[in-house]
Order: C-alpha cells, then structure tokens, then sequence
C-alpha cells in the first residue's frame, strides 16, 4: 500500500493506529482532537476492533489501562484539558509497566482555554504527566507523514520497554491536511505472557498487573528498575531531524508547527546571508541533549520557538549547560508565529557578540 | 455554463469543499454583480471560509458565517443572515456545507424554502485520494448518507481528485475513470473536474469541462512566503 492519499492529521494517526495492530480505542470528544475518535467509530466495527466513547476522559484513561494490562495494544486521545483529567490513569499505567499509546493534540490553555493550536503542554508531557517518579516516550511530529510515522513507532517503543507512550502534538498538525504513505512495514509482536493478565486457563500461576507496594523497600526496588530501563532508552532511542546546521552560526530548536514555520523563517535567512539552522527534536522526552550540547561549542546562540511561555527553553538551557544563549521566540493563546517573528529573532540572534 | 441561483458544495470529509467553494465564487463574480458565499460548516474548527474573508470582501464576494467562526467559542452555530441567500433573489449565493452527513444536518432547516425556489444545483465534491472514498462504491454510500441528513439530492459531481500541493497530471487523468464510474452508479452528470491552475495546461485537453482552481485553503505558514523580509 505505497500509494499516497490524502489526510487529515487526526484521521492519519488513526489510521496508523489500525495498522500498528490497536483494536481498543477508548475516548472523549474535545476539539481539535474530535476527528481521531470519529475516525475511530467509522473504522474499529469493520474490523472487528473495539470502539468505545467513554462517559469521561478519566473513564476512557482506565479502559486504556484494563486493556494493556491484557496485552492489546490500546490508544486514547484527547486534547490539552482532557489529559489534564487522564493523568492520575496515566501514573496508574507507568506505576504498573503497561504500554499504551496517549494522543494529545494541544489546544490553548491554561483552564479551558481554546480551540486553537497551542504547544503549552510541553511541561506537562515531559516533566509532570501525572503523579510519582516516571517518564513517558514523548514524541513530536512535524508532518501528517510523521504523525503516521511516530504512532507506529509509539506503539512499538511502549511495548518494547513497557510504559505508555505520548504522542505530542498540536491542533494544527492535528487538522491540517497532507499527502501520506500508509506503508509502515512489519508490526514487531512482543511476547507478553509473563505479564500480561489475559487468562492463566489453570496452567499457571496468575499474573498481576498492580501499581500498589506494602512495603516502601519494594516499591523503591521496582522504581531504581524502572528509571534503569529510562537510562536505556535515553542511551538508544532519541531522534532529532537537522536542517541546515552544517556552517550554521544560529541554532533555532522547535518542534511541530513550530519547526515547519522556522524551516520557512532559515530559508528566507539564508538568503539573506544568516547562517542559521534548526536541530529539531522529534523525541521530547528522551530530549536530543548530546547533538544540542555539541552544537553549542559551534553556534554563538539558540533560539527556542515555541508555542509556549518558555518551557522547552528550560531543557535547550541545561543540555547545553547555558554555554550560550538561548532567545526565546514564542505565541501563545492559539497563536501561531509567524516566519516574520521568526525572522526578528533570527536577527537579534545575529546580533549578538557584536560580530556581525 | 448553466448557472443556478444557488450552488451548495456538498461532499465527504475532506474532499475539498472550502476550497471549491471559494474558487467558484470568484467565478460568479465574474459572470453576476451581487455573490456571496455562506460557510455553514458545523464540523471543521480550523481550516474554514473566514480565514478567505478578507480576500472575498476585496474581490467584492460577502462572506456569510457564524460569528463564532474561527474564535475559541466551540459550538456548532450557524449565522442567521444565511437566510438572506433564500429571501434576497437578486442574490448568486454560494453554500459551503460541512462534511459528510454530520455536516450536511445542517442543511435540513434550509433545504425546504431551496426546494421550494428550486434554482439550485447541489454538487457532490469527490476525491479519489482520501482513504474512506477510494472507490465508487464507498462515494456513493457517503452520497446517500448526505442526501439522507440535508432533505436534498444531487444534481451533479465535482471531481476534485487531488493529493494537495503534490498533485501531478497523471493523478488528475488517473482519477477521470473513478468519476466516471460514480456518475454512471447514480446517474448525475460530471460538472467539472478541477486542476491545480499549473497543471491546467497539461490536462485541459485531455479531461472534458476542467476548471483551473488555486488552493486557497491551506496552512497558515504556506500563505506567508510573499511578503517577507522587508530590508
């Protein structure tokens, strides 16, 4: 099936979904995520998949959780304020070692906020997506292609290391339409039956699926395992796209919408003589630290653009250990900058140390 | 052409309603004074007929649409002037219809006094490259529905076959055959098979009744690259 199609973001990441193997899909409505779940209904009773409009997000999130601790690849999605209602289920899925796949794609916040796209749930996805100490694999796309692209890799990280998986998107990438490729290759099959609780037929001891620990040593025990497992994947799983870093003097870092605008504002720099380019990260969490922290010994400063009030600077500031700056370049609120924000920044940038 | 009083866009998911829609206007515009084009588009947040307003209001098209439209205020609203299209006949009115039958609900409180005038056309947008309507069989099942939740039927197929930016010609030749089949199935007639206007030269006669079209709808980085970097 190499043939291209057109997509929206949502209805792709669904679709890839579908072919990563997800039957149990458990959501709630909220814009401007509506069109996974729509997608959804349509598709799951053809192929005798499971979908299920919960009566809450907090509902929803648990489904999730009674499924993978079956051993089925299972998916909820929702946008900014409805992940904020999952995250105690989310702590519940890292606290018991089970593979899930989270969709968010961001709307404006804090509170209700809006409709619009927005990337200010940097923090929340990275640092704090629910209670207790843990992390989930948070990845960032850029293209319809890589929302297609990144829930199939999503699945395949979650149960390769067994803990839930974010895929952190926007509402415009969530919206927008684009020409894909539904050609993942082969889904690779974990063997789950030493913990999955899926029927023992009487012919071996029961596996539990718990995050609950009487006795503090054992629940330090299995946390010091757990973040031994993160060690690993921050060593071997982070990704990062470059675009024009080769002589560049300016590092812009931005992810989703806010790379595709920066791709735009280097271009138009360029030719205007700016050597500026993007490292762009597409695992936010493991966060492409070393390639940041060996641009900066090359680059006079960065540039975080973000749909946010400076959140990814933070972690932009301690790869590089503040060996050079870092500007800010941000809207928020639904607002998305423009090349010309960027463009203002760029030379700011440019600026700096007086040598230009 | 023929042209009705009032033509409404109608189609699946995606198909390219929008953007037809606001291409065809400029067309009228050409051919009568007063034109305007009504988004009742209950579905879609983002990607609507008020992002063109101020490119319609310019070229002198007037633009009908929830207050609500393209604001955090997330409800399904449709503006009242959206019956100036039925009570002004003076009026060449476009309609720009929310996708598939969800969308085209919105259409029962509008489609009796449309019946009633009957100078309408309601044509059925297609596009072979979206995944739910690869084929004849699944576009006439989305047809069917939509005629089911808007009181109306179609009189006529836009085939609007397109992969976005990446269209080629071959894609467009490619499609001819897949809207042929759909007009053979439910007996409407072909309108017009749109083209990206680069690629007009190259179909225009090989593919009867092609109407060049320029993509409108599209993300807002995409539309900056013009006027830029003023040094």
């Amino acid at each position: 099936m190499a043939e291209k199609v057109l997509m929206k973001g949502n209805e792709a990441l669904a679709e890839a979904a579908i072919m990563a193997g997800c039957r149990h899909y458990f959501g709630y409505p909220i814009t401007p995520q509506t069109e996974i779940a729509a997608y959804m209904a349509k598709r799951m009773p053809l192929i005798g998949g499971t979908f299920l409009q919960a009566e809450s997000e907090i509902a929803a999130i648990n489904m999730v959780y009674g499924a993978a601790a079956a051993g089925k690849r299972a998916m909820t999605s929702s946008s900014s304020p409805g992940i904020a209602l999952k995250s105690e289920g989310i702590s519940y899925l890292a606290g018991s070692d089970l593979p899930a796949l989270i969709i968010n794609v961001q709307r404006g916040g804090p509170g209700l906020g809006g409709i619009q796209p927005s990337q200010s749930d940097y923090f929340q996805a990275t640092k704090s997506a629910g209670h207790g100490d843990f992390h989930l694999i948070v990845l960032a796309p850029a293209s319809v292609q890589e929302m297609v692209d990144l829930t199939f890799k999503g699945f395949d990280l979650a149960d390769k290391y067994r803990m839930p998986a974010m895929l952190l998107s926007d509402g415009t990438m969530g919206q927008m339409m684009e020409p894909v490729t539904l050609d993942m290759g082969k889904v690779t099959e974990y063997d789950k039956s030493s913990w999955a609780a899926c029927g023992t037929k009487c012919e071996r001891e029961h596996n539990v699926v718990n995050s609950l620990f009487i006795q503090p040593d054992e629940l330090e025990k299995y946390n010091f395992e757990r973040f031994e497992r993160y060690a690993q994947i921050e060593a071997n799983e982070v990704m990062y796209d470059e675009y024009r870093m080769d002589d560049a003097e300016i590092c812009i870092v931005a992810y989703g919408v806010a790379a595709r605008v920066s791709q735009n504002a280097i271009d138009k720099a360029r030719e205007n003589g700016i050597k500026v380019g993007m490292i762009r990260p597409i695992t936010l969490w493991p966060f492409p630290k070393a390639v940041l922290n060996a641009a900066a010994d090359k680059v006079k400063a960065f540039i975080s653009v973000e749909l946010s009030m400076g959140q990814m600077i933070e972690d932009i500031e301690l790869a590089i250990r503040c060996k050079k700056p870092v500007l800010l370049c941000n809207r928020t609120g639904g607002m998305i900058p423009t090349t010309n924000d960027v463009l203002s920044k760029i030379e700011e940038a440019n600026n700096i140390g007086g040598d230009k | 052409m023929d042209y009705k009083r009032i033509t409404l866009f109608a189609g699946h998911y995606g198909s390219g309603k929008t953007n037809i829609a606001v291409n065809y206007a400029l067309h009228l515009k050409k051919n009568f004074e007063k034109v305007s084009i009504a988004d009742l588009d209950i579905v879609n947040p983002y990607f609507r007929t008020k992002d063109s307003e101020a490119f319609l209001e310019s070229k002198g098209i007037h633009l009908i649409s929830s207050e609500y439209a393209n604001s955090n205020v997330d409800v399904p609203a449709l503006p009242a002037e959206a019956y100036t299209i039925i009570d002004d006949e003076l009026l060449h009115a476009v309609i720009d219809v929310g996708g598939d039958d969800r969308g085209a609900l919105a259409l029962g409180r509008y489609a009796p006094a449309i019946l009633r005038q009957n100078d309408y056309e309601m044509l059925l947008v297609i596009n072979k490259f979206r995944p739910l309507t690869p084929d004849c069989a699944s576009t006439v099942g989305v047809m069917r529905e939509i005629e089911t939740a808007a009181g109306m039927k179609f009189t006529g197929i836009i085939n609007n076959s397109n992969l976005g930016d990446e269209t080629t010609a071959e894609d467009i030749l490619g499609s001819v055959g897949y809207a042929e089949e759909i007009s053979a199935a439910s007996g409407l007639p072909i309108k017009m098979t749109t083209v990206k206007e680069d690629l007009y030269e190259s179909v225009k006669d090989k593919v009867s009744d092609c109407f060049p079209i320029k993509l409108y709808v599209r993300q807002s980085w995409a539309k900056q690259e013009e006027n830029l970097w003023q040094k």
